[in-house]
């Protein structure tokens, strides 16, 4: 018999159908083998269901990884930098892991699914560190990216679209919560998470029932704006909400090759993240030594003056760009809800102190023509996004 | 009898690189070759019809891009095609693929493990950083780590400082990396036999080393350190085959003025006084030049072209010492028609790619124990390409042309010299392996060349036809290369210089070697230097 080849082309998620069905644009791009819209009509209008109404966003091709046994949170403790004890079952935890040299492999959210039963969501796929993470624990690592069809349902009236839906008692669900629900025989699992910076909420559900709920989901949200959405929309809010992207503001250190090309949490601003009152963890040593030492590197949010955006900018200590650059941008938009020029960047330690002032070279084309300026910015602590309606409990109806 | 600036011995893509750069720098310079026809190992032959063989070489990605670029091999006919991935067939009729496509890729080795399929991109970035490290010294001359000459001192800084900013881990990775084995290299990332397998072949081609030798994670990146067109790790086939290489510098030497002399096999070097002064023919012709260059590997310019009292006796050991050793072979076949693999599916890609049919480290290994009792292995190593795949000039169209690389192949059998029947044996050994994959491959056979390490070395030259010019041993490497202290291209020989693979930084048609002896040699002739200098990567 002959063993038929691997799959040759790019994978479809169990929501493409619909998603193919909502698509005028034809623009897509892979994501870890999968087919994924960069727009489905029109980015611009995408963007603003986000921010004004409800957007629908299929993130079946995120790395999921069940974590079971008696040992898990001990083990999960040793894996992340910040303590999962105080991560109750039904709640959320946004972790970085490390490597020995402290620097990061990844950033994702782990579910506290049920007593010692967790979920490790990530951009990257890491079997082999989290297994070899595991030596010596009581602990059970299931791949299941494939078993879990998932969608952020994202925006102002998310709420009022999944109550209409029938799932009560959403209500209560705090940022950071999950629940689970009963969906047509199956188990729907719901988080209040999301990559928007906004009111938001992820669905989580087995491949079979992917297409009913989807149905179901834009059936309940046709009176509140619901509307599929591609990256592009998406990579817009996310800057908004100042949250990090692997490739844009970290590169997993066990793909970088030349070494001072990664980084540390404490360099990407997640110092929050790294407890060292537990006594073991990955990288543990190496981030003690460089908080005594100092960091290299730290990842600084620019409000930028001008409505030019920052692409891939250098970033310098003064106007006259006279010094070597101190930086350099990673992420820039220009975001329409603040109207605000923004970006993320990472500059060189001691520089970029929330309130310092920076000088960012930006390139800009006007009709072929190309000219460079350059534009003052404020590192600035915050988020540029960070609406009351997003940690609002119950949520509002809108 | 004509007098020239400069004599290469040996036009070889080396001699002829060497050549080339002397004669741009103004160097009235003769290339010699004992055959009638150029290109050493790098060379298409018509052997057979209407079919052109790369019978030595066969495919290219270590050819420095930097000089591809400055002779302007481009305008000399050199075309250089990247082809991808590879297929192990197993013996439980599956079959492991190694795509082009990163995600497929991904898919094919998770099929046997995921862990394996994760794990590769920490292998591959971790292979890439040692790749780093050394292709930024292929275009340089090795410096001496005794010396206290100023081009040495900063060289050694450069090194040094190269290797101080990988930080301490990645020191400490870097050093076990240079000495340890293949097997012992790919355990720390793989679980899976075949993946492991397929991967190890690198690490093992052109050694008389097993997969279990220390020493052989660094052939790997030997392999794994060439590109195409800046794709580091990706190999391609030179449009005519690789005498298209040879040909092209050769066009560039004669372009620059230089001069090829083929059925000019040099007897001896003419040495007075410690110095050299030319070459005597072995048809008795002398040719006088006060710079003459070996392009030959360093046991057969030492020790068959060199009266041993010009030698100094520890030089002469330590020549007589360097380990050069055959343990490959090439069976080239021309076929009435592309062979099926029944195995791989209909239009597979793979078909196009490097196939290998061996499965599991331990056949690896098993093949290396027969070369150690003297025999060519009954369950070879084989790398086997269709060039004609991808290149129409090479073959009548719908014929094909197969090179087979074949390890392991000793260079005497049992000791003793090879019989014609034993020729035949071993190329029927490997005509067999691939049948049992291929049903209808022997019905396509028309024309097989079967050589064997003793072959190569009759016809090229290199020393029990070992294609490296020598192990590629750390103690045969950089500083060490071919002989400690004598790393610099010059030879205790006032005059005479070497500037083939035996030398820094090795064989693979790199031409590096023939560059970096030019560079060398203007040196010493205070003359402005013709040879470019790495593109760097930083």
């Amino acid at each position: 018999m002959i063993r038929q080849p691997v799959h040759q082309g790019r994978l479809k998620t169990p929501f493409h159908s619909r998603l193919e069905k909502l698509d005028f644009v034809n623009e897509w791009h892979e994501w870890k083998g999968y087919s994924t819209p960069d727009s489905l009509y029109c980015s611009e209008l995408e963007y603003f269901a986000i921010r004004n109404a409800t957007a629908v966003f299929d993130l079946s091709p995120m790395t999921k990884y069940r974590i079971s046994g008696a040992d898990s949170l001990e083990y999960l403790n040793r894996l992340v930098t910040r303590d999962m004890g105080k991560i109750k079952p039904g709640r959320v935890a946004y972790a970085v892991w490390c490597d020995d040299q402290g620097q990061v492999i990844d950033d994702g959210t782990i579910f506290h699914l049920r007593e010692g039963e967790y979920r490790i969501c990530s951009q990257e796929r890491h079997l082999e560190w989290l297994q070899a993470s595991a030596i010596g624990f009581d602990v059970t690592i299931k791949h299941e990216t494939d078993d879990i069809a998932g969608l952020a349902v994202q925006g102002p009236t998310s709420f009022s679209v999944l109550s209409n839906m029938g799932l009560d008692g959403l209500g209560d669900l705090k940022p950071f919560g999950l629940t689970h629900f009963d969906f047509q025989g199956s188990e729907l699992m719901i988080s209040r998470t999301g990559f928007t910076g906004d009111l938001g909420y992820e669905l989580w559900i087995e491949p079979d029932k992917a297409e009913a709920l989807w149905d179901a989901l834009f059936e309940a949200g046709k009176l509140h704006g619901i509307r599929a959405i591609g990256v592009h929309a998406l990579e817009l809010a996310r800057v908004e909400a100042g949250y990090l992207a692997p490739y844009e503001e970290f590169l997993p250190v066990d793909e970088t090759v030349r070494t001072g090309h990664s980084r540390s949490p404490l360099e990407l601003g997640l110092e929050w993240l790294v407890d060292f009152k537990k006594p073991n963890f990955n990288g543990r040593r190496a981030l003690a030594e460089e908080k005594r030492k100092g960091s290299n590197w730290r990842l600084v949010k620019l409000d930028i003056e001008g409505n030019k955006v920052a692409v891939s900018s250098f970033i310098f200590e003064n106007k006259k760009a006279s010094k070597a650059a101190i930086g350099f941008v990673t992420s820039a938009v220009w975001s329409p809800v603040c109207k605000q020029n923004i970006a993320l960047g990472s500059v060189r330690a001691p520089h970029g102190k929330p309130g310092d002032n920076v000088w960012v070279e930006i390139y800009y084309q006007r009709e072929m023509h190309w000219s460079r300026y350059m534009a003052k910015a404020t590192v600035v602590d915050k988020p540029f996004w960070f609406p009351p309606r997003r940690s609002a409990t119950p949520p509002g109806p809108y | 009898m004509k007098s020239y600036d400069a004599i290469v011995v040996g036009a070889g893509h080396n001699g002829l690189t060497n050549a080339a750069y002397l004669a741009k720098a103004g160097l009235d310079v003769v290339c010699v070759e004992k055959n009638d026809y150029i290109g050493g190992a790098a060379v298409s032959r018509n052997l057979y019809e209407d079919w052109w063989y790369s019978n030595c070489s066969y495919v290219c990605s270590l050819l420095r891009p930097e000089i591809y670029r400055s002779l302007e091999l481009h305008k000399h006919g050199l075309q250089v095609t990247p082809y991808g991935g590879s297929v192990q067939f197993m013996e439980n009729g599956d079959y492991y693929g190694s795509y082009h496509d990163h995600e497929v890729a991904y898919r094919e080795m998770a099929r046997f493990s995921r862990k394996d399929a994760d794990a590769y991109k920490r292998y591959s970035a971790d292979t890439m950083r040692q790749c780093r490290f050394i292709r930024d010294f292929l275009l340089s001359t090795a410096p001496d780590p005794t010396s206290f000459k100023p081009k040495d001192l900063m060289e050694l800084a450069r090194i040094g400082g190269k290797f101080m900013d990988m930080g301490e881990d990645r020191m400490y990775e870097t050093i076990r990396f240079w000495t340890m084995s293949v097997a012992e290299y790919l355990d720390e990332y793989f679980e899976t036999d075949v993946i492991k397998a397929a991967m190890s072949g690198s690490g093992i081609i052109g050694t008389a080393l097993g997969i279990h030798s220390p020493g052989t994670a660094y052939v790997l990146l030997h392999h794994y350190m060439g590109d195409v067109d800046g794709n580091v790790g990706s190999w391609g086939f030179a449009r005519g085959g690789m005498g298209a290489v040879s040909n092209a510098i050769a066009g560039a030497l004669q372009a620059a003025g230089g001069e090829i002399r083929t059925e000019a096999g040099v007897d001896k070097f003419i040495v007075k006084n410690g110095k050299v002064s030319g070459v005597a023919l072995d048809n008795g012709d002398e040719i006088h030049a006060d710079i003459v260059v070996s392009a030959m590997d360093v046991k057969r310019t030492f020790l068959t072209c060199m009266d041993k009292s010009d030698l100094p006796k520890e030089f002469h050991n330590r020549v007589d010492n360097f380990k050069i050793r055959g343990s490959s072979g090439k069976v080239n076949i021309a076929l009435d028609g592309l062979p099926d693999f029944p195995a791989l599916p209909e239009g597979s890609s793979l078909m196009y790619s490097d196939m290998h049919f061996i499965d599991s480290m331990e056949r690896m290994e098993l093949a290396y124990d027969d070369w150690k009792d003297g025999r060519w292995s009954e369950d070879p190593y084989i790398d086997m390409v269709i060039p004609t795949l991808n290149d129409p000039t090479m073959a009548p169209p719908g014929k094909h042309f197969m090179s087979c690389f074949v390890q392991y192949c000793p260079h005497k059998i049992e000791g003793r010299d090879w019989s014609s029947e034993e020729r035949d044996a071993f190329g029927q050994t490997v005509i067999n392996q691939i049948s049992n994959y291929s049903p209808n491959f022997k019905d396509l056979i028309l024309h097989a060349e079967i050589r064997t390490p003793q072959d190569i070395e009759a016809e090229i030259g290199i020393t029990e036809g070992n294609i490296f010019h020598g192990e590629l041993t750390m103690d045969q490497l950089l500083f060490n290369r071919p002989i400690p202290g004598y790393a610099q291209y010059r030879t205790p020989i006032g005059g005479l210089y070497m500037c083939g693979s035996s030398t820094h930084p090795g064989g693979g048609v790199m031409a590096a070697p023939g560059a970096n002896a030019a560079r060398e040699i203007l040196s010493d002739l205070k003359r402005p230097n013709t040879v470019p200098e790495s593109f760097g990567d930083d």
